[in-house]
């Protein structure tokens, strides 16, 4: 990847409503070659998403999250990755991990509901073949999530409006 | 009652308070006339800072400041730039450059003395030369040059009397740069006229498109360079008020008279700030630099193609577009782009008459921001 690209990707990363227009103007490259090289991304899945992040709890609309770790029986040939492909297809689960330590996936789900997050583990978590046992940790508050701080208010700007 | 200081009453007040006063009655306003960053200090600084309150550092320290902070500053021009200075002797920590410019002028001027200034210039210079009983004289620079100070013009402002050139590279107003070659032709000068030479660095991490030049690094400048620099643009810590000058032994001991006198010492909580930013700050700074040259390559673009023209700054976080197309003074222009479109700029003059044609517009604000300013700026020209 050269020097233009890395650009383009980490002002995406940042802002990802940042308009090929914009970035542009920050690279110096042609808004055709930001669009180009945007769509090359996407289909070669360098680029998986664009998301908004919402704090769901300050919208009146909060949502469940359980931290679940599983200790899973790896299999021939393949590890842990068929036992994770089972867990990760289902919509509830928000992330999958596989990790170092004494549990071998970690596996994020979310629900509506506290009932809903432990059915799904009791019900189509727990007894997937290969899945040993589980420990479900329920998160309680979110501080900071993927870089966002979301336990305070917005910094307001303080700066004087005009200084030398 | 007797009369005040005139020498005082002969500087007038600044050309910005009169923009504050305005401002300060309206809302939603985009300001893009502030001199600092938009982020906070980097937590990691900011935390240092509070852990020492809570050790309870909260003595003076050395009239020098910190060893430890004096031996980082050593440390980081020896391996950025080659130029080694004893943290014993050679290094002075000073309430902000601001501090360090008033004391080195003080050291080093008698009544009358000549500093050659290039201008525009930062508002502080030509005021910190009065006090200290010195006569600034300006050089004119322009948009043609890139607003970078030209030997030759410097060579013919030089008398008898003319004892050090202020360098400030990069420039607040105009974001302008000088390269080596062109800072050695200065320097060769001030060689040759055996001047001081007072150099503010305190932008010299915000160079986007080359490296910065170290002036004490330039041949024939360490035994009669002033250097000046600090922890405010670099690593978002303006209101921490610290900064440092790097000089010969002699120069930093007379320095350090004033400030004994004067300060007595940095603030020690800043100065603990100040060693975390040297220390493992890299990255940070490294971050907010990228951020701003992002944000510089978008809003310059967005002036020209407004119809303001603007060569793209090397260096800071201003642009200096000229407006002389719209046929009104700066003054006029900043007044009226306020009043009726509520962006604020600052006008050039205020740094001195080369600066008339052009407004300063500082892009250490949110991108959104950003283009909402340059909106309204659009919408502004064409009404005219």
């Amino acid at each position: 990847m050269n020097r233009e690209q890395s650009q383009i990707l980490h002002a995406l990363e940042r802002d990802a409503r940042t308009t090929p227009a914009q970035i542009a103007a920050m690279t110096g490259l042609a808004e055709v070659e930001i669009k180009d090289a945007i769509a090359a991304f996407e289909k070669e899945g360098l680029i998986r998403s664009y998301k908004t992040r919402i704090d769901w709890e300050r919208a009146g609309e909060p949502r469940v999250f359980a931290f679940i770790d599983v200790d899973a029986q790896p299999e021939r040939g393949t590890g842990y990755d068929r036992i994770a492909e089972r867990i990760y297809r289902y919509p509830e689960v928000h992330s999958v991990y596989l990790l170092s330590g004494s549990a071998d996936l970690r596996v994020v789900v979310e629900g509506p509901t506290m009932q809903s997050v432990a059915n799904f583990v009791a019900e189509k978590l727990a007894p997937i073949e290969g899945v040993r046992g589980t420990a479900t940790h329920f998160l309680l508050k979110k501080y900071k999530d993927d870089g966002v701080i979301f336990a305070s208010e917005p910094e307001p700007d303080r700066r004087l409006a005009v200084t030398p | 009652m007797k009369s005040l200081s005139k020498t005082i009453e002969s500087i007038p007040a600044s050309g910005i308070r009169r923009f504050f006063d305005l401002v300060s009655e309206m809302e939603d306003v985009i300001s893009l006339g502030v001199g600092e960053p938009d982020f906070v200090t980097p937590w990691r600084i900011r935390e240092a800072a509070i852990y020492s309150l809570e050790q309870g550092r909260t003595t003076y320290t050395s009239n020098y400041g910190l060893m430890e902070l004096r031996q980082e500053i050593s440390r980081l021009h020896r391996d950025r730039a080659g130029v080694t200075y004893d943290p014993a002797r050679e290094v002075l920590i000073t309430v902000g450059v601001s501090e360090a410019l008033d004391t080195a002028f003080r050291a080093l001027l008698n009544p009358g003395d000549e500093v050659l200034v290039a201008e525009p210039t930062y508002v502080s210079y030509i005021p910190c030369i009065r006090f200290a009983g010195g006569c600034p004289i300006t050089v004119p620079t322009s948009a043609e040059n890139g607003f970078r100070l030209d030997p030759a013009d410097l060579r013919a402002r030089i008398t008898p009397r003319t004892k050090a050139i202020l360098l400030a590279y990069p420039n607040n107003p105009t974001g302008g740069v000088m390269d080596r070659e062109g800072l050695q032709a200065i320097m060769d000068i001030a060689v040759e006229r055996d001047l001081y030479v007072v150099s503010d660095e305190i932008y010299e991490r915000l160079s986007y498109d080359a490296p910065p030049v170290c002036v004490a690094s330039l041949d024939g400048a360490r035994e009669r360079t002033i250097l000046l620099n600090g922890f405010s643009k670099a690593y978002a810590m303006t209101g921490w008020r610290i900064g440092y000058a790097c000089a010969p032994a002699n120069v930093v001991e007379m320095m350090m008279k004033i400030h004994q006198y004067t300060m007595l010492c940095a603030p020690i909580t800043a100065q603990i700030g100040a060693i975390e930013a040297l220390r493992n700050g890299e990255a940070d700074a490294t971050a907010m630099a990228d951020d701003y040259n992002n944000r510089r390559r978008l809003f310059v673009k967005g002036l020209n193609d407004i119809g303001l023209d603007c060569p793209l700054p090397g260096g800071a976080f201003y642009a200096f577009p000229s407006i002389k197309r719209t046929g009104l003074s700066a003054e006029v222009f900043a007044e009226r782009l306020l009043m009726e479109e509520r962006v604020l700029v600052v006008p050039g003059d205020v740094f001195g008459p080369s600066g008339a044609g052009h407004v300063r517009c500082c892009y250490a604000t949110a991108t959104n921001q950003l283009t909402e300013a340059l909106h309204r700026m659009e919408r502004f020209l064409q009404k005219l």
